[in-house]
């Protein structure tokens, strides 16, 4: 029997899957596919070898990548975990490529070429500190070039070629903060620099062939410190006062340690200020940062400082490259009005004004401020030093500068998207101009003509190229115009750098990218953070003259207490309509079902002293809300506290100023989870614009089931406190996994089961009148997958026809959700072999179409299964009524199908999150996946069954058509004239 | 006494149950014995004797204790106040869980000046209510706070509904509300008396269902001792792609058959016109 039902369910499968699977060539044809790498921290330049001229770097999004230094693609990239923060980058031996991560534990060598890792070393460490990493050149311990690394309160020496620890120093014991490894050039010693305590330097000497401790000394400063300890050069090191007005000069010749102080006024006269010292390494000098200004500082040989330079407007300064023997090079960068300025100085020149380069670039405003700058040298063709500069700017782009122009840029602030919403595109206006026509005209009977070869199979390989380019550059993909079938939208992006972006649906290029003011760094604020992206105006009466615009919300720091800033923007030109800069904080933003007759939607933002704002504030929003008032409830998680609140609107606060738009609330009901045992990890939501087609679910015998379809239900996910960690910190007796589910407006527990056994991390998500989660079975060891449906059984005595015919029935009596709910919850599980890092749902216009989970896997692939493999009601061996209905028999775990995957063969690297939009077309959804990659496809659930496919030859219909037509003609004639020569004869 | 007796099959079928590690123990307190209560006929009256034989039995037992918790409620945006208790037993049970059982509820009366503020809530205000969120010691952590639109009391004629839903000794969250419907355009009733009959149900977690795990030998035993049939489809099923072709073969061969005498008659007969026409011609 149980064999049976397996080959029905792989004739099943066989049957009904291959319809997700696409063919060779349709890859690109409606999904994009974007790579990223993030901002970048680190960056090393590795063009000494004729080949392939690359810049290797690393990034906030823990990526390591090889880029290309010609056009700025990707040759090779890693991306690391996300607790695997890369703290230092370098190469070695000219070969290796070394990444120390995770607080300095973790050593890895990869090939440069092509990336592959040679090997891993993990270095133990008891104690948090900072991570050091050093290599330096030429030092070696028997045949092994060095590596010295510092991190965990420990410094180890690492062989270059294997990966294997030489020596190891533990610093542990004794309470310092190591702060440089600098190597001598003269011999084989190590000196390690740092501070125990505030003010007390010390500086060891090692062997560097063995870690012998050759000599130890330390000093108590005069003063206490401030910042970080830079070392100019080899013996000398730099640092600040606590107070900030004098430089701490530091010689550590031969291990003996030795001090000078100067007061910064006695250099440069008096300022106001405060100074940093800026962590540039320069060979002999240092940058001080004073009132905007940095000021170059020369520390001579005697230990003399010496003012060498004073620039206004820094934006960034790189560290020194050595360009020949003894001669440094660094560049710096202005602001101009509407241009940056580029030097590339000497450093060993006196008087700093052998500039090597001077340009300036134009760039683009809406990249905003250069943070960071990397330089590179190269021999020009007339045998002199030319430069080459890398710059991370402020949205986070990359961008090469070379001779004045810029080279590539990459605009990788896409790599950390925090939110996304769709927009749709103008409506296509009349008018077009008839040149554009008629090369159109042109173009496609061109294009249909290969087509139809390609059909006739009388094609050359040439024409069948030809073919495949025209489907992936096909012009009507990137059209921004909005089309019958809803295929092209603009994404609306923002990413964690303050940067709102369109992306179009068709190719994913970007329409237009505005860096909000609002969310820039300034003296208001050193922190904001963008949180979210919403629907402000959606015009449909006045779609033709007016734009959509979409709200930006943002706060200042990213605690509670920062106040809220907000922008409005135009969703089609991408400018800043407005921006406001709020007193008040932000805890919840709660857009209204409710618009105003230029059609803004109203939002209510809450903020942490309990009240509510309401937004746009005009006077016409404050009578739609007074209209609806009663009716307006939220509620609110308390995470911590693992309370969970309603509330609803009161009346006007009361205070000394009187503020129609801001209102109090009130709670209305309390759902306390015990904290001994239970912790809150998961809450889901239906999403506000799904569409529910029917609310009866007609079952095989002919009965009917009724969808408990509220809009005000939450899913609340919680476990046991012990057990909310990691798997594997929780024995199976302490942990489980409680689920409940919610009505928002009365706070009624409708539904709540126990998992036993269970922990998170729990993913979920809600639609329609079902929940599915994912979670860990600790018992079984695997991970599960959960659905539970709820069902409304007030309406289910509406079966009766003589009811229904009479109109005794209550469908169409309205819902409340005071009256007292009868639902039963139907609930199954079943295994599935991957964890997961996102889940969603398809969603379509109108909600026919059946639905499809699409889940992020940890290989950071989307995969599609269907909705009816998570049906409570698949029984082991379904009736054949059943079959008919679509009841799958039941397995005990959920099947992979590796054509369901709809990224197919493509990672989305790091992926976070997965969108869906419905597109105007019933059958099909639109797909958007995000992460450091960007991934977009359109999928149809249940096929495309209202429309042709793409590539559907429209010419060969018409040709078809065309020649039946002329044959019937043709035959007509012939036939008249055998009739009239029959009646002649 | 049958209440005595009903009591002791209880404990009797509880001590069963607490056999079985970790049933779901949802207790429906008969209506017509516990939570109906007419709050105006017996306003803070002492319990009927039958309840006081019966806590002494659960005395007796050494495992069960009293616990009692106070039900409180606000008009408005009123301050809360006192409205009634519960008072229910200790149930340790043999794995060291405790859990409530035997709710009982009685209700104060609303008393003058509660009836005035109930009566200015007709403005579809809310009726709140809170309990402790841990019956050992109130108040908890926190209230749990419920509320319920006034008038949908006042429709049903002060019929009340409470399921609390607990954790151990935690109370998680009360569902309150009244038993029917209450449909939004709510009409503005005052009650006839001033009285509640409460319904109040106790409600524990439920276990899910396991995760189904099938044994993995089942399939192999199947497997050698009978060749598996497919699926027997009817003959038209198996057979159509032949036997559509087969028909209009046939139909064509009848049609053909039919035409042929038809043809030959209609040949003569043609012949004969035609020899007409050609003597036409001849003789032109």
């Amino acid at each position: 029997m149980a064999i049976r039902a397996l080959l029905a369910l792989l004739l099943f499968l066989s049957s009904s899957h291959f319809s997700f699977s696409i063919y060779e060539d349709q890859v690109g044809l409606m999904d994009w596919h974007q790579h990223y790498i993030g901002k970048v921290k680190h960056a090393v330049f590795h063009t000494q070898k004729t080949g392939r001229k690359r810049v290797l770097v690393s990034t906030e999004e823990n990526v390591l990548a090889s880029l290309d230094l010609r056009h700025g693609e990707i040759f090779w990239r890693h991306v690391l975990g996300t607790n695997d923060v890369i703290n230092g980058l370098d190469i070695a031996l000219g070969k290796y490529v070394i990444t120390l991560s995770s607080d300095g534990s973790i050593l890895r060598a990869w090939n440069l070429p092509d990336g592959q890792m040679v090997w891993e070393s993990f270095l133990p460490g008891s104690k948090a500190s900072k991570s050091i990493l050093n290599i330096p050149k030429n030092l070696k311990a028997d045949r092994d070039d060095l590596i010295l690394v510092f991190g965990n309160g420990c410094l180890h020496a690492v062989s270059s070629i294997d990966g294997e620890i030489l020596w190891k120093k533990d610093f542990a014991g004794e309470s310092i903060d190591v702060q440089h490894l600098i190597q001598s050039p003269h011999d084989d010693i190590i000196y390690v620099a740092g501070f125990s305590g505030s003010s007390k330097v010390f500086v060891h000497q090692f062997k560097a062939k063995n870690g012998d401790l050759l000599k130890h000394n330390d000093a108590e400063l005069p003063c206490g410190t401030f910042g970080e300890l830079l070392s100019v050069s080899y013996d000398m090191l730099v640092i600040l006062d606590d107070i900030r007005s004098k430089i701490v000069t530091i010689n550590i010749k031969e291990g003996d340690i030795n001090y000078n102080q100067k007061y910064i006024s006695e250099l440069i006269g008096d300022s106001s200020g405060q100074a940093i010292i800026l962590p540039s390494k320069l060979p002999g000098i240092f940058a001080l940062n004073l009132d905007s200004h940095v000021i170059l500082l020369k520390l001579t040989n005697e230990g003399e400082l010496v003012v060498v330079d004073k620039i206004n407007n820094v934006a960034a300064i790189s560290d020194a490259l050595s360009i020949s023997e003894g001669r440094h090079a660094f560049a710096f960068v202005q602001h101009g009005d509407s241009k940056v300025h580029y030097n590339v100085k000497d450093v060993n020149a006196n008087d700093l004004n052998g500039d090597f380069v001077k340009e300036s670039v134009v760039i683009d405003n809406q990249r905003g401020h250069i943070q960071k700058i990397f330089i590179n040298n190269y021999v020009r063709t007339d045998r002199s030093q030319g430069f080459r500069a890398l710059m991370v700017m402020e949205d986070h782009s990359l961008i090469l500068v070379q001779q004045g122009e810029i080279v590539w840029s990459r605009e990788d602030g896409l790599a950390a998207v925090v939110d996304v919403i769709a927009s749709e595109l103008p409506v296509e206006k009349d008018g077009v101009s008839v040149a554009k026509v008629e090369q159109n005209l042109f173009e496609w009977l061109k294009g249909h003509v290969l087509k139809l070869k390609g059909t006739l199979m009388i094609a050359s390989p040439e024409d069948l190229a030809a073919i495949q380019a025209m489907r992936l550059k096909s012009s009507e993909k990137s059209k921004m115009t909005r089309d019958h079938n809803g295929f092209r939208k603009l994404l609306i992006v923002l990413t964690r750098a303050g940067k709102v972006l369109a992306l179009h649906t068709g190719d994913g290029h970007v329409v237009w990218s505005v860096l909000l003011r609002n969310l820039r760094k300034s003296e208001a604020c050193d922190h904001p953070v963008g949180i979210n992206i919403y629907q402000w105006q959606v015009p449909h009466h006045h779609a033709l003259d007016e734009n959509p615009s979409v709200l930006v919300v943002g706060q200042c720091g990213s605690s509670l207490a920062g106040p809220v800033v907000l922008s409005f923007i135009d969703a089609y030109r991408g400018m800043e309509l407005n921006a406001l800069s709020l007193s008040h904080t932000i805890a919840q933003v709660i857009p209204l079902p409710y618009t105003d007759s230029k059609e803004q939607r109203l939002h209510l933002i809450i903020d942490a002293d309990q009240k509510a704002h309401l937004y746009p504030r005009t006077p016409e929003a404050v009578e739609i809300l007074q209209q609806g008032f009663s009716n307006v409830y939220w509620y609110s998680v308390e995470v911590d506290n693992g309370i969970i609140r309603g509330h609803a609107l009161k009346s006007n606060c009361i205070g000394e100023v009187v503020d129609e738009y801001c209102f109090v609330f009130r709670n209305l009901w309390s759902v306390v989870f015990p904290s001994e045992s239970e912790k809150i990890i998961a809450t889901v939501t239906r999403k506000s614009n799904e569409v529910v087609h029917t609310q009866a679910k007609v079952m095989a015998d002919q009965d009917v089931m009724y969808k408990y379809i509220s809009s005000n239900l939450l899913f609340v996910a919680n476990v046991a406190p012990k057990a909310s960690g990691e798997i594997g910190t929780a024995t199976p007796e302490e942990a489980w996994l409680v689920v409940y589910i919610i009505d928002t407006v009365t706070g009624r527990i409708l539904h709540r089961m126990t998992h036993q056994c269970c922990q998170g991390p729990v993913h979920a998500v809600f639609s329609e009148n079902w929940v599915v989660y994912h979670y860990f079975n600790l018992r079984a060891h695997r991970y599960e997958m959960s659905v539970v449906e709820v069902y409304d059984q007030s309406r289910a005595d509406n079966k009766d026809v003589w009811k229904l015919i009479l109109g005794k029935h209550n469908l169409t009596s309205p819902v409340s959700s005071y009256s007292r709910p009868e639902v039963i919850a139907k609930s199954q599980s079943y295994f599935f072999t991957h964890s997961v890092k996102a889940m969603e749902v398809t969603s379509t216009v109108k909600g026919i179409t059946s639905q499809q989970l699409l889940i992020g896997t940890i290989g950071d692939q989307v995969l599609a299964l269907d909705k009816r493999y998570l049906d409570p009601r698949r029984t082991l061996n379904p009736s054949q009524a059943e079959k008919e209905e679509g009841i799958i028999p039941l397995t005990d775990s959920l099947p992979i199908i590796s054509q369901s995957y709809i990224t197919h063969s493509i990672k989305v690297e790091g992926l976070r999150r997965i969108m869906t939009v419905p597109a105007k077309l019933e059958s099909t959804s639109l797909v958007f996946a995000y992460g450091v990659d960007l991934f977009f496809t359109r999928i149809a659930p249940s096929r495309t069954y209202d429309s042709l496919t793409e590539d559907f030859s429209y010419a060969l219909l018409l040709i078809t058509i065309v020649a039946l037509v002329a044959a019937i003609f043709v035959t007509w004639v012939l036939s008249e004239r055998k009739e009239l020569q029959e009646k002649w004869r | 006494m049958s209440v005595i007796q009903l009591v002791l099959a209880f404990t009797v079928s509880l001590f069963l149950v607490s056999s079985l590690a970790f049933e779901s123990d949802e207790l429906l307190i008969d209506d017509e014995e516990f939570g109906l209560e007419g709050g105006l006929t017996r306003p803070q009256s002492p319990p009927p004797t039958a309840t006081t034989t019966s806590r002494k039995r659960f005395s007796e037992s050494g495992s069960d204790s009293k616990i009692q918790f106070n039900l409180e409620h606000a008009f408005g945006d009123s301050q809360f106040s006192g409205a009634g208790n519960f008072s229910s037993r200790l149930k340790i049970w043999n794995h060291g869980g405790q859990t409530l059982t035997k709710l009982r509820f009685s209700r104060n009366s609303l008393n003058e000046i509660e009836q005035k503020n109930f009566e200015l809530l007709q403005e579809d205000d809310f009726y709140r209510i809170r309990l402790p969120s841990n019956v050992l010691s109130p108040p908890g952590r926190d209230y749990i706070i419920s509320s319920v639109k006034a008038r949908c009391l006042t429709g049903e004629g002060l019929e009340e509904n409470f399921v609390i839903h607990m954790e151990g000794l935690s109370i998680v969250a009360v569902n309150y509300g009244a038993p029917g419907a209450c449909p939004y355009p709510r009409q503005l009733k005052l009650p006839a008396r001033w009285s509640f009959r409460s319904h109040t149900v106790l409600r524990n977690s439920e276990q899910a269902p396991r995760a189904p795990i099938f044994s993995e030998d089942v399939g192999g035993e199947d497997a050698e001792g009978e060749i598996v049939m497919p699926p027997e489809r009817s003959f038209w099923a198996k057979y159509w792609m032949y036997l559509i072709p087969l028909g209009l073969i046939v139909m064509n061969a009848i049609t053909q058959a039919m035409n042929m005498p038809e043809e030959q008659a209609a040949g003569q007969a043609g012949a004969e016109t035609q020899r007409g026409t050609n003597s036409a011609v001849r003789r032109r």
